[in-house]
């Protein structure tokens, strides 16, 4: 539902109002992974990401590759929208062009099979795109218009309504486990996991809101390896849970910061990537303790780290997304740079410099 | 000229209101038709106007309507307001920026000295900078995922928690570029970015500082009307030597900084300034706006000092005709006697030329 509020001032007023409404967080120390991880090399190619005159990127949400090489970027523009790229960054096309579920874009992800699937924390939906670019299935409900009502925001403490569950309520992230079954972040509004199977059938879910294994503080990205582990950045927490396939705890990874966007690479040898972003409230004061993007073993050996946040090229500006298909080529989007940065990292020369 | 007129003519020159209407007044015409918009493409309150080196003319304005639609337990807003470029000659050349998620509520647009161009959005608390090709290179603030619904008007808000922002008072700001409806931008010679953040007790009344690739410097000020603080600092400009001027407009007055933000002085006696900008070239000269308010059509000259503060003279008032302005909100300096003046009320951007020599003193 869109509507002509008309009188603009009003609105300007509400954003207003909202924008000064930020406190001020206690400082975090830095991860203690930090100072022991070796810095990994990296650059990142100018002008990858390529837009026809006239069409912009707004904040970059979210990034994924498909089995081409071809990417597809998720933004907050004045709409949400959803882009293809191909593996030069030229643009391919839109998808999804005014869809009922395009709110307020979280997430995108591509499945083995190359359909794309999108989270959007707006309308509370999942959808998923086959390559062609059509909606095959969806899970979730957007609600429906509110009888003319704009929504008052609760109140900061109100309790969250029971989950459901076949309703989200501010999904976060989504992932496959080998089978095809369906793991959920979900999200800001519910603390939980949800599991469906290749169907869309649901199964169970754990968490709720807390600091308890196995509770969540924002359950923001969520990945899945190959033996069919769950692994859940619990950013609010810092830390990542990782899950057995039924959705038992198995271990805490809790020396890398803010876990805002994780990814597994593909391949017999699989990593993992976290990103400790900087938040997006700019304030500067997490600017010397975070930014940093940390690559670990999937036991949660760390590897290694790389970036500093800012606004230049090869810095990172609230890092919300990572692909990482292959291990050192990286799709890097932000939220307050509206871009999609490519890294590449360059383990080699670090390796190199390390046995000196 | 007898000794007690001359008595009065000082007593007045004293009092500051007094100091208004003893200015001379500047011989000048306008030129209200220069732009030659396409079909089909209108202009609503242009917030801002600025010229590029090849006196190219970019308009951030407040046209078409902001759009609240709701998802979940949020209201999203967006849109509203629009950028478009013409040539020095008036043509339509493009527009930059279509329905970018940043341009909610116009407020200013400059270009630096590399052409850059520079959109201030008080709607989204955002500054986006533009390169000459119209692609985004920087961005500075975050507009707020969503809207809060106020349960009351702004007027019967509570005001700011003074202890707000670490203790540094009301419209002090983060350490950082999360803004408070910002309001201009402005830069010095190397390239370091000033930014009036922003309107009233509503937002915040700051200065924030930068260098030229984004990193946060330091912040001065905080609501008040003290030396240093600021009730709406509304436009900023930095002179050659990169003094930093503040139009400090619910102070009613200027307030000029060295660039590390110490304060050095105030200039008074011109009105509540709405809009302002600093000429290019070795002599360089201050235009200060005293806007009539929406409401009424009380004021609306444009002021023409020395940066040192001396009045050189005024001209213009408020109103619908040609030569006329309705509420300034937009001014931009090409030159001495060359500017762009762009009115809320009236929806149009006048090419203003002064007449040097030409101009009458007040009797």
């Amino acid at each position: 539902m869109t509507r002509n509020l008309g009188i603009c001032g009003f609105v300007t007023g509400l954003l207003l109002f909202s924008g000064v409404a930020c406190g001020q967080n206690q400082i975090p120390p830095r991860p203690s992974a930090y100072a022991t991880a070796p810095d990994i090399p990296f650059t990142s190619v100018p002008n990858f990401i390529k837009l026809p005159a006239g069409l912009y990127l707004g904040e970059g949400i979210g990034v994924a590759s498909n089995s081409k090489g071809h990417l597809f970027v998720f933004t907050r523009s004045g709409r949400t929208r959803l882009f293809e790229f191909d593996r030069t960054g030229e643009f391919v096309r839109e998808m999804g062009d005014g869809l009922y579920a395009f709110e307020m874009a979280h997430g995108v992800r591509v499945d083995p099979q190359d359909n794309i699937w999108v989270v959007d924390e707006g309308s509370n939906m999942i959808v998923e795109f086959n390559p062609q670019g059509r909606v095959i299935m969806t899970l979730g409900r957007k609600p429906e218009a509110g009888g003319g009502r704009l929504f008052a925001t609760p109140p900061n403490g109100a309790p969250p309504p029971p989950a459901q569950p076949y309703f989200f309520n501010r999904p976060t992230d989504l992932a496959w486990d080998p089978a095809g079954d369906i793991f959920v972040a979900d999200g800001y509004g519910n603390s939980r996991i949800v599991k469906y199977d290749k169907n869309g059938v649901f199964i169970k879910a754990v968490g709720t809101k807390g600091k308890e294994p196995l509770q969540f503080d924002t359950p923001h990205t969520i990945a899945a390896d190959a033996q069919g582990n769950i692994y859940v950045g619990d950013r609010g927490n810092r830390r990542i849970q990782v899950l057995d396939n039924d959705l038992n705890l198995k271990k805490i990874i809790d020396n890398v910061g803010a876990p805002w966007a994780i990814c597994i690479s593909q391949g017999p040898h699989q990593y993992l990537y976290a990103s400790n972003s900087n938040p997006d409230s700019s304030d500067s004061r997490y600017f010397p303790v975070s930014g940093e993007i940390y690559k670990m073993e999937l036991d949660g050996t760390v590897l290694g780290k790389f970036g500093t946040p800012g606004k230049l090229l090869g810095e990172f500006s609230t890092t919300h997304w990572i692909d990482c298909r292959h291990e050192n080529e990286l799709l890097i989007s932000e939220i307050t740079s509206w871009r999609v940065q490519k890294i590449l990292l360059h383990p080699s020369t670090a390796s190199a410099r390390a046995s000196k | 000229m007898n000794l007690c007129l001359k008595l009065s003519v000082w007593m007045l020159a004293l009092l500051g209101a007094g100091a208004v209407y003893a200015q001379s007044e500047l011989s000048y015409d306008t030129n209200s038709s220069f732009l030659k918009w396409p079909e089909h493409i209108y202009m609503g309150e242009p917030a801002g106007v600025a010229h590029n080196s090849k006196g190219h003319i970019f308009i951030y304005t407040r046209t078409g309507s902001v759009n609240a639609s709701t998802g979940t337990s949020r209201t999203f807003v967006r849109g509203g307001t629009r950028l478009f470029e013409f040539d020095q000659n008036g043509n339509y050349v493009r527009e930059i920026g279509q329905d970018i998620y940043g341009f909610v509520w116009a407020e200013n647009v400059r270009v630096d000295p590399q052409d850059n161009i520079w959109a201030v959005d008080s709607g989204s608390n955002m500054v986006i900078k533009f390169d000459p090709q119209g692609r985004i290179t920087m961005l500075f603030g975050r507009k707020p995922e969503s809207a809060t619904i106020p349960t009351m008007p702004p007027e019967s808000r509570p005001a700011p928690n003074a202890n707000a922002f670490g203790g540094r008072g009301p419209g002090a700001g983060v350490l950082g570029d999360n803004f408070g409806s910002p309001a201009d931008v402005s830069w010095d010679a190397a390239g370091n970015i000033f930014v009036a953040d922003g309107h009233g007790t509503g937002g915040n009344a700051r200065i924030a500082k930068f260098d030229k690739d984004g990193r946060f410097v330091k912040t001065w000020g905080s609501y008040g009307s003290g030396e240093g603080q600021f009730n709406t600092p509304h436009a900023i400009a930095v002179d050659a030597k990169g003094n930093v001027y503040v139009a400090d407009r619910g102070n009613r007055r200027i307030q000029v900084f060295d660039n590390d933000g110490n304060f050095k002085t105030q200039y008074t006696g011109i009105g509540s300034p709405m809009a302002m900008c600093i000429t290019p070239g070795p002599h360089q000269y201050l235009f200060a706006s005293n806007s009539n308010d929406a409401g009424n059509y009380d004021n609306g000259e444009i002021y023409k000092l020395e940066l040192d503060g001396t009045v050189l003279g005024k001209f213009g008032s408020a109103g619908k005709g040609p030569k006329q302005f309705g509420t300034v909100h937009a001014m931009d300096c090409q030159s001495e006697n060359e500017l762009y003046v762009g009115e809320v009320l009236n929806w149009r951007v006048q090419r203003v030329t002064l007449h040097p020599g030409g101009g009458k003193s007040s009797k």
